[in-house]
């Protein structure tokens, strides 16, 4: 038994960095898969929503767990190439996480007031002017707080990895603990790493659904120890606005 | 005020293009039904460039499903719709874009884009489908917006204004399209009464100084009265009256418009 030397806490924060990476790369690829496959879900043309729709269906029901080692172990045997063990992780959890937030970009895009795409109409706008000018826009605010959540779930789900020997967080703890022989300490320091990275993910993205809301002229709930901060986007938002507050209820 | 070299709104029935009194829109054995429900019964319409023709009758009569349909909302089970010469249905979709671009819509609930300021509701569209420089597109929405007496709130949020500025802009938005025909509907249901006056007094100003070609779906009868060169009494799907509004509010030949109109007046 022993202490956490020097040399095993820079163990763990080349962990910490490796787990950062993972999470930006996966949440890079996640968030172009929620999109496609998010948009594809809801196109006019049946084909496209039922492939769309098949991805969905099949990334949601498969262990990410079980999918990176298939595609770490499996896919070199029968195609014959490898994948280095990080770009396996990240093809995996963004794949899968993208599944998930494929539904979230559904969802947000559905709720859309259709009074909207037919102002859209009206204008004589083409349907991809549509969406990238009136449906997008306001759908993102609505994706904000559903991706916080995918993010926090992928951050922890990066410790899959470990798995297939990437040296992240969750695999550097394991060292730890072989050459300490104590699984509690560094267990302990991990669980908060864990959750001090999650906490500052939280705080960007409130950050974001702050600025997505006041975009579409809302206001965004003042979360715990936020009041202040919202206060300068109000301020900012009426700056223009003093002589129609009597018009604006 | 518009400048008198560049006029804001088109004049299509004016001599110089020579289309006075011509036919510019026409519905032919239109049917439109809601799964049970017949909402138009082979229904024929003709306006002329230039009219203004208020649609009346109850609820549920087809008025607001014969402006959907020109604007291409929704489309007919049977029948032809043409516009300006052109077939708008059966079309193809890349022939119902062009023909839309010649129809400006007024919905009943504004639908401004919140993700926009009030400059860039106008300015959008003419920049996206017609192709305007942003100088151009924002020099004629600065027009408009004076016109429809909101200069000062183009930096603004729609959702800061009230309802009736709300619809101002949107008027100013369907204008700066420059649009042959205007829909309007229901324009005045969703706002306060002491906001109506300033949305109709535009609407009236508009219909007397331009030869936009007007469809309006109202229950104002004051205002159908002032601005209508025709009225049209729906009832069931299919128009069971039609005249100058002189003589369907004074003296209506059928005993449902006789009925209809001592309802809401």
């Amino acid at each position: 038994m022993s202490e956490i030397t020097p040399g095993l806490w820079a163990l763990l924060l080349r962990g910490v960095w490796v787990t950062v990476q993972l999470t930006v790369y996966s949440a890079a690829l996640g968030a172009v898969v929620a999109f496609v496959v998010g948009l594809a879900r809801t196109h006019r043309l049946w084909i496209v929503r039922f492939v769309s729709g098949a991805y969905f269906e099949l990334f949601r029901g498969t262990s990410a767990l079980v999918l990176m080692i298939w595609v770490f172990f499996v896919v070199p045997v029968t195609l014959g190439w490898q994948l280095v063990p990080m770009w396996a992780a990240v093809l995996t959890l963004g794949c899968t996480y993208g599944a998930y937030g494929s539904e979230v970009v559904r969802g947000a895009v559905a709720a859309v007031p259709q009074a909207q795409r037919e102002a859209g109409v009206a204008l004589g706008f083409t349907p991809a002017q549509r969406l990238r000018k009136i449906v997008l826009p306001q759908a993102w605010p609505e994706m904000v707080p559903p991706f916080n959540n995918l993010l926090i779930e992928l951050l922890k789900g990066t410790a899959l990895v470990s798995v297939l020997g990437v040296g992240d967080i969750t695999f550097a703890a394991q060292l730890v603990r072989n050459a300490t022989g104590q699984s509690a300490p560094v267990y302990t320091v991990i669980l908060v790493l864990y959750f001090v990275l999650a906490f500052l993910l939280t705080r960007g993205m409130r950050q974001v659904e702050r600025r997505a809301k006041a975009n579409v002229g809302r206001l965004a709930p003042a979360g715990p120890g936020t009041a202040a901060r919202t206060g300068r986007v109000r301020r900012r938002d009426l700056a223009g606005s003093s002589s129609a507050s009597g018009g604006a209820s | 005020m518009p400048a008198d070299t560049d006029p804001l709104i088109p004049k299509p029935a004016t001599a110089a293009n020579g289309s006075a009194g011509r036919e510019l829109i026409r519905l032919e054995q239109v049917t439109k039904r809601f799964g049970d429900t017949t909402v138009l019964d082979r229904l024929d319409l003709s306006v002329d460039a230039g009219r203004h023709v208020t649609l009346i009758g109850p609820s549920g009569s087809g008025k607001t499903t014969i402006l959907r349909l020109l604007m291409t909302l929704t489309k007919p089970d049977e029948g032809t719709i043409t516009v300006d010469g052109r077939r708008l249905f059966p079309a193809p979709e890349k022939q119902c874009r062009e023909v839309r671009k010649k129809i400006g819509m007024v919905f009943q609930q504004f639908n401004l884009f919140p993700n926009m300021t009030v400059l860039r509701n106008v300015t959008e569209a003419p920049r996206t489908v017609l192709g305007l420089s942003r100088d151009e597109a924002e020099a004629r929405a600065r027009e408009l917006l004076d016109l429809v007496g909101l200069a000062d709130k183009c930096d603004m949020r729609p959702t800061r204004l009230s309802g009736g500025q709300q619809q101002r802009v949107a008027i100013a938005r369907a204008l700066a399209m420059r649009p042959r025909v205007l829909l309007l509907d229901e324009v005045t249901s969703a706002l306060d009464p002491e906001l109506v006056a300033g949305v109709l007094d535009l609407l009236r100003d508009i219909a007397r100084s331009t030869d936009i070609t007007l469809l309006c779906v109202t229950h104002e009868m004051g205002f159908a009265r002032d601005i209508s060169d025709q009225v049209l009494m729906f009832d069931a799907g299919r128009i069971i009256e039609s005249g100058p509004p002189e003589k369907l509010f004074g003296d209506p030949d059928h005993e449902r418009t006789r009925e209809f109109l001592s309802s809401v007046l």
